[in-house]
């Protein structure tokens, strides 16, 4: 259990922080998109790493193999990464229909206009 | 066929979205949303009558047995919570019919009823499901026609609402997500029951602990507790006056029962409420939510996001009722997330008549209303009362529970901050009765104003006179909130 056999995890972590920080801090309503898509790969990062066995092979049945890889944590991104494509194509579609009602996508300006 | 009810519930909407979007129609698109709405009721009502008899159902989705196959499995909690989904779905749609027409775009009409049915599969998949990540699924399902139906409203503003739900309800999923990652990998089962039994197996380690940190955050921000709640307040405000009022009085609902499910059933009461002391987290912030939130909604004059507030106070009162951790707590919470539904049902419906006429729900535009919609306004008082909790109505047999609980472990100032709250509920619903009853209609078209059409009035009444009937006989709900509430306590010892 050293730090470089956790390497796949250190990633994991800083992709998720640097994708939520775009999130919380960005005012762009496409950037902040951008930064949940960064949150969410990060995850798929994780689920992909899990699945992954050291020495091991894809799971495709072969008499030269006897350790494959688990295949349900893909498989399980796999529907996850569906949602997240499906979420961001509403994301933005919703961001282009703000854009036509306000003529701006920065966040301060959209507020000011509502005051 | 009635051995496949648990898994008809999920599909019969699901397969009826898409029949909306192929026929284009939007009057055809409303009788198939009636229908399978109606549908769905029938069913959730005949697998509620088979869990009393028979206990727990469980269906294995394509034969294969859990925990390698899916399993879907209905408890008391369950079978009662799709009773009140479907029960919402039921009395919206018809409303939607002829809400819809004069809110939504002619052209757009077919595409609110698929996105509308998606959101009601998806809402009665979490229910059903037995497994965690299906919950997900289901959840994004639920969520993703959510954010656009909420869109749908004609204020710009809705758009906005609509853009920062969708933000924080991924980041939410985004945190289930992970939290189911981490159970996975240290049981190697997503399957409910079989992680309840692999979970205590483990020898202690940081890894559990932390995916019921990310699970239980994310689920909050689902069901919008106290500082998660963001959101919620523009979402129902500028969302068209169907999609509030169901959404209002589902789409949190489910979170809490997701909620329940998660500390209940997967990790147990004893990990969640004695070792993580969840208890103690959930019972500050829901007090903090019932007291701010309650005194936000006196000081709107937007009455649609008067009643957004509101609701977040009422959230607090259920999640302040599962925090107690007693039988009483966990069923004044049940039994309250069940009557708020109704409750909120109706008012957001009543609003949606005066949005009919007025083309507006602002306190201002509303006074004198009373006599120029008797009808509407009867309703609105009658859920206005329930909500406050008023003896006979709903709401006051759920506060009666929720007092009772906090009593019984001996917190009065909670009781008592109960009893205060309910008060503030009275101000600001007095405020809308005022404008209505005692003041003279100052709008300059005061003969156009009449009634609303049937068609919205009816289902207001349905879910207005359901207020009133829960609040005389309660036994109905209270014994389905009280069993299910001894069965989840009961779940980990």
């Amino acid at each position: 259990m050293n730090a470089m056999g956790l390497l796949n995890y250190w990633f994991v972590i800083v992709l998720m922080m640097i994708g939520f920080y775009v999130l919380i801090a960005q005012g762009n309503l496409v950037k902040k998109i951008v930064g949940l898509n960064i949150f969410q790969t990060s995850v798929f990062v994780f689920y992909i790493s899990m699945g992954k066995i050291t020495g091991a092979t894809a799971p495709i049945l072969d008499s030269d193999w006897s350790v494959y890889s688990n295949p349900l944590p893909h498989v399980l991104i796999l529907t996850a990464i569906v949602v997240g494509v499906a979420t961001s194509a509403l994301g933005l579609s919703l961001t282009v229909r703000i854009h036509e009602a306000y003529g701006s996508v920065e966040e301060d300006e959209i507020n000011e206009m509502d005051e | 066929m009635m051995n496949h009810l648990p898994v008809l519930q999920v599909i019969i909407p699901l397969l009826a979205a898409p029949l909306c979007v192929i026929v284009r129609n939007g009057q055809i698109a409303g009788v198939i949303a009636v229908a399978s709405s109606w549908v769905s009721l029938w069913m959730a009502w005949k697998i509620f009558q088979l869990v009393q008899v028979a206990g727990t159902i469980s269906y294995n989705l394509g034969g294969w047995m859990a925990p390698i196959g899916i399993e879907y499995r209905i408890d008391t909690l369950a079978a009662f919570v799709l009773i009140l989904v479907t029960l919402v779905g039921a009395v919206v749609t018809p409303y939607a019919i002829t809400s819809v027409k004069k809110e939504i775009d002619e052209s757009k009409e077919a595409l609110f009823y698929a996105a509308f049915l998606l959101c009601l599969s998806g809402l009665l998949g979490i229910v059903v499901t037995g497994d965690i990540f299906n919950v997900f699924v289901f959840l994004e399902i639920s969520s993703l026609s959510a954010y656009a139906l909420i869109a749908l409203g004609k204020d710009r503003r809705a758009l906005i609402a609509a853009y920062q739900y969708l933000i924080m309800g991924s980041v939410g999923a985004t945190f289930i997500v992970i939290g189911i990652g981490m159970l996975y990998v240290m049981t190697g089962s997503l399957n409910m029951a079989d992680l309840a039994i692999l979970l205590p197996q483990l020898p202690s380690n940081r890894i559990i602990p932390v995916a019921f940190a990310f699970l239980t955050i994310g689920v909050c921000l689902k069901l919008a507790l106290f500082p998660l709640h963001v959101w919620l307040p523009n979402a129902y405000a500028y969302a068209p006056s169907a999609v509030t009022a169901f959404i209002a009085s589902t789409a949190t609902k489910v979170a809490i029962y997701m909620l329940l499910r998660i500390c209940f059933t997967i990790f147990g009461p004893d990990f969640s409420f004695v070792k993580m002391q969840l208890g103690a987290i959930l019972l500050p912030l829901s007090v903090i939510a019932i007291f701010s939130m309650s005194l936000v909604a006196i000081f709107q004059t937007n009455v649609k996001r008067m009643l957004a507030y509101s609701s977040l106070a009422q959230i607090g009162y259920i999640v302040l009722g599962i925090s107690l951790f007693t039988n009483t707590g966990l069923t004044a919470g049940i039994l309250h997330l069940f009557n708020h539904a109704v409750i909120k049902g109706s008012l957001f419906m009543a609003l949606g008549c005066v949005m009919y006429r007025l083309n507006s729900v602002d306190l201002e535009s509303m006074r004198g209303l009373g006599r120029k919609m008797p009808l509407t306004m009867g309703a609105f008082l009658v859920g206005g009362f329930s909500l406050i909790g008023v003896p006979f109505t709903a709401g006051f047999i759920s506060k009666w529970y929720l007092i009772q609980g906090a009593l019984e472990k001996g917190l009065w100032p909670v009781a008592l901050l109960v009893l205060m709250t309910s008060l503030m509920a009275v101000v600001y619903i007095w405020r809308v009765v005022e404008s209505v009853y005692f003041s003279e209609f100052n709008g300059s078209d005061a003969d156009e104003i009449t009634e609303a059409p049937l068609g919205l009035l009816l289902p207001t009444w349905v879910l207005a006179i359901l207020c009133l009937y829960f609040g005389v006989n309660g036994t109905f709900t209270a014994l389905a909130a009280s069993s299910a509430a001894a069965n989840l306590m009961g779940a980990g010892s």
